[in-house]
């Protein structure tokens, strides 16, 4: 049946585009100027239908179903839900439907096999009550547009109107989930401050998020500082932007001044499959590949390695980077106008000097944004530092250590049975709150340069 | 006219400084330049007129292989400069380039302050031993260039924030740099006012005395006012070539003839 409303309302928005298409057009042949051309006048119909009725189905569809479940309930004998809890009368109204559906277990009770034929008929009465009013409004709508179509009516500025006002609503719900998302973070982090103080969170040295589980558990009461973690989310980081500065950049500038087409044209597809291996992919490498040979490398040279260097998961996300910063570099590069190029070339400069003195200085504000945005992203990285990185929080910046990471802590704290309320979990929302306001001013960084540069050439 | 005609005789008594032969240069299967033949007489100011085009802009470019950098361009023929092949395999483009030095259409100061744009060229030249060297390059090029007296007292801020007519003539300066035997001018004047067009035709007059100067422009009166030589491109041929007295006054082609007097083009 709610296949049956949209077959309606999608078969009312063509006959009202087609209609009033055909009046606007009439009137045109007619010999009177028309406002705005016939397409508009039809648009403006199917849009006024499609837009309000399109709301009413979807609010129908997620109402329907609460109003049903409460008229059922209140329906049943009196008596039969007294002294009865929020989950057990949860229990009735699921069998109640159940039933209603056909999968009947054992013997019900006559009154629930009452109120099952009753949900069906309501569900039966609800979806024909929908085909009726979407039926209906279309057709009032259509009615209500077509009598609107004139010489003088301006269909133009209604389409523009209503799809501007579509544009700001779906804006509108970005923003708001964005806010939605933050504030819930928020909420928890809020919570985890009232059982561990701000201080001991932010300048803490101790990472030990252990706590008992039972009351007579003998274990540590656990410690909330996130400096070693915080530490071992930028060593990770530092490691992975000097691994990927140097060959993104470089491969940008060859790619973009010195390589022949040929090899342009084939290592541009390449990087751009780097840039879509998932980031899992990486994770695997960086445990099969990558981390054994630093430690063979690290016995072979007598220097002690740990088994999760963050050398490894460093060094793996920084060749996961290094397409992004090219890809920066490369657009900053190309966007140097050419007139630029040339001018050095005229007065006899090399390639190189070309690239080193004038294009490069010309290009830096946008590669530093990609290099920001690039940090900013091996910061929130998590699939590789999780199969990568160690565990423990080792307050240390030496890369061939054992670190864990500010997002692999996340995952560790909320992975398996956990309860909302106590420290140990609630930690988890600290830390993302406090990983997105570290991104996010690196992003507001980035973007203010990247923006300044594309200004520099318009 | 009289005077004109005086300096160009003058002129047919130099030295040819750059000699074309048979030239052709094709863009993918496009044949921009059609077998063309030219010599351009050193201490001149020689102007390239025709239509929108006609290949003036690809002529002047591979008189300093500029053409090397688009990648479908090619250029048959040979080009001589002081009797010597440019597009001969042991001539480095890139010395070329020091001493056929180019201004383009559109002023292109770099993104560096006013000093770091003349003095560019002759550090990567090495034209300068000292700072002190450098600084009286700098001044020289800047006075040459006629936009000194303007420029003096914020020599460290950025040759992007100066006028279109001033950045003109920063350009014309950093080509004077480095020092070369030939300038190259591709409508040097299209963005620029009246004022600072006729400094420029001006400082132009002056680059005589030390340059061959090459100029393409649609202006007529500019080409009769600054050069003494003319050649006028028609859909890739080089139609006529003279002294600029006799093509505006005594023209040999039609075509030349219908151009100037502004029937094609
Ligand atoms: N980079 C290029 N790639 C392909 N074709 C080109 C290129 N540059 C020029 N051409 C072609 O070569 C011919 C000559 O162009 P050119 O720029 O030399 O003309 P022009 O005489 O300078 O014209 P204008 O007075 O408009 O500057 C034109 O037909 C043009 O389409
Ligand atoms: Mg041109």
């Amino acid at each position: 049946m709610t296949t049956l409303a949209f077959a309606i309302l999608l078969a009312a928005c063509m006959v009202a585009y087609a209609l009033n298409r055909r009046a606007a057009t009439g009137i045109r042949d007619g010999g009177q100027r028309l406002h705005s051309v016939s397409g508009y006048h039809g648009l403006f119909a199917l849009l006024m239908i499609l837009v309000p009725v399109l709301v009413v189905i979807l609010f129908w569809l997620a109402l329907q179903g609460a109003v049903v479940n409460t008229l059922i309930m209140s329906s049943l004998p009196d008596g039969t839900l007294d002294g009865l809890g929020a989950g057990q009368v949860d229990l009735i109204l699921a069998e109640i439907q159940s039933i209603s559906s056909g999968r009947v277990f054992g013997d019900p009770e006559p009154w629930k096999t009452a109120a099952a034929e009753r949900f069906s008929g309501m569900l039966q009465t609800a979806s024909l009550g929908l085909v009726l009013v979407t039926a209906l409004l279309s057709l009032g709508i259509m009615f209500f547009a077509r009598g609107k179509v004139s010489a003088e009516f301006r269909a133009r500025q209604g389409v523009e109107k209503i799809v501007s006002g579509l544009m700001i609503f779906c804006s509108v719900v970005a923003i708001f989930t964005t806010i939605g998302i933050v504030a819930s973070l928020a909420f928890e982090t809020i919570k985890f401050l009232r059982l561990v103080p701000l201080t001991e969170f932010l300048f803490g040295t101790s990472w030990e998020p252990q706590i008992p589980i039972r009351a007579d558990q003998i274990a540590s009461t656990g410690a909330f500082g996130w400096i070693p973690v915080i530490v071992g989310t930028i060593v990770i980081t530092i490691v992975a932007i000097v691994i990927a500065i140097p060959i993104g950049l470089l491969s940008a500038i060859y790619l973009n001044e010195f390589a022949p087409k040929t090899v342009r044209s084939v290592c541009k597809p390449v990087l751009e499959v780097l840039a879509g291996v998932p980031t899992v992919v990486y994770g695997f490498f960086a445990i099969l590949v990558v981390a054994p040979a630093i430690r063979s490398l690290g016995a072979q040279l007598g220097i002690p390695v740990a088994p999760n260097t963050a050398l490894a998961a460093g060094g793996v996300m920084g060749i996961m980077l290094v397409p992004f910063i090219s890809s920066f570099a490369d657009d900053a590069l190309s966007a140097v106008p050419r007139a630029l190029r040339d001018g050095a070339l005229a007065l006899g400069a090399t390639r190189a000097e070309t690239v080193m003195n004038v294009l490069f200085p010309a290009a830096i504000p946008g590669i530093v944004g990609g290099v920001l945005l690039a940090v900013s992203r091996a910061i929130g990285e998590t699939m590789i530092v999780v199969m990568a990185a160690g565990l423990m929080a080792n307050l240390t910046l030496n890369p061939l250590e054992s670190v864990t990471t500010v997002t692999v802590q996340i995952v560790t704290l909320l992975i398996g049975d956990t309860s909302f309320d106590n420290p140990k979990t609630l930690a988890a929302f600290a830390l993302g709150m406090m990983l997105f306001i570290v991104t996010l001013i690196i992003n507001i960084f980035a973007l203010r340069i990247v923006r300044k540069y594309r200004e520099a050439y318009d | 006219m009289d005077d004109l005609r005086t300096v160009s005789k003058d002129v047919d008594a130099n030295n040819t400084k750059i000699s074309a032969k048979n030239v052709q240069v094709y863009y993918g299967d496009t044949h921009a330049i059609k077998d063309v033949n030219v010599e351009i007489k050193e201490r001149t100011v020689t102007a390239f007129i025709g239509p929108s085009g006609c290949g003036k802009s690809t002529f002047l470019r591979s008189i300093n292989r500029m053409n090397d950098t688009i990648d479908i361009c090619r250029v048959e023929g040979d080009i001589l400069i002081d009797g010597k092949d440019i597009y001969d395999r042991d001539i480095d483009p890139v010395q070329l380039r020091a001493r056929v030095g180019m201004v383009f259409q559109k002023p292109n100061p770099f993104p560096k302050s006013i000093y770091d744009n003349i003095a560019y060229g002759p550090k990567i030249h090495g034209l300068a031993k000292s700072k002190a060297d450098m600084d009286e390059i700098v001044e020289k090029s800047l006075r040459r260039g006629a936009i000194w007296n303007e420029v003096k007292d914020r020599l460290h801020a950025p040759g992007t924030g100066l006028s279109g007519g001033q950045q003109q003539r920063l350009c014309i300066a950093r080509a004077i740099a480095t020092e070369p035997e030939v300038l190259l001018m591709d409508e040097p004047c299209s963005a620029l006012d009246p004022i600072a067009t006729s400094q420029v035709e001006e400082l132009i007059d002056q680059l005589r005395e030390n340059y061959t100067v090459v100029i393409v422009t649609h202006s007529m009166q500019q080409a009769a006012r600054v050069s003494q030589k003319t050649a006028f491109f028609h859909l890739g041929n080089l139609v006529e070539y003279g002294s600029t007295d006799d093509i505006f006054t005594n023209p040999k082609d039609p075509r030349t003839e219908s151009y100037i007097s502004g029937r094609i083009g």
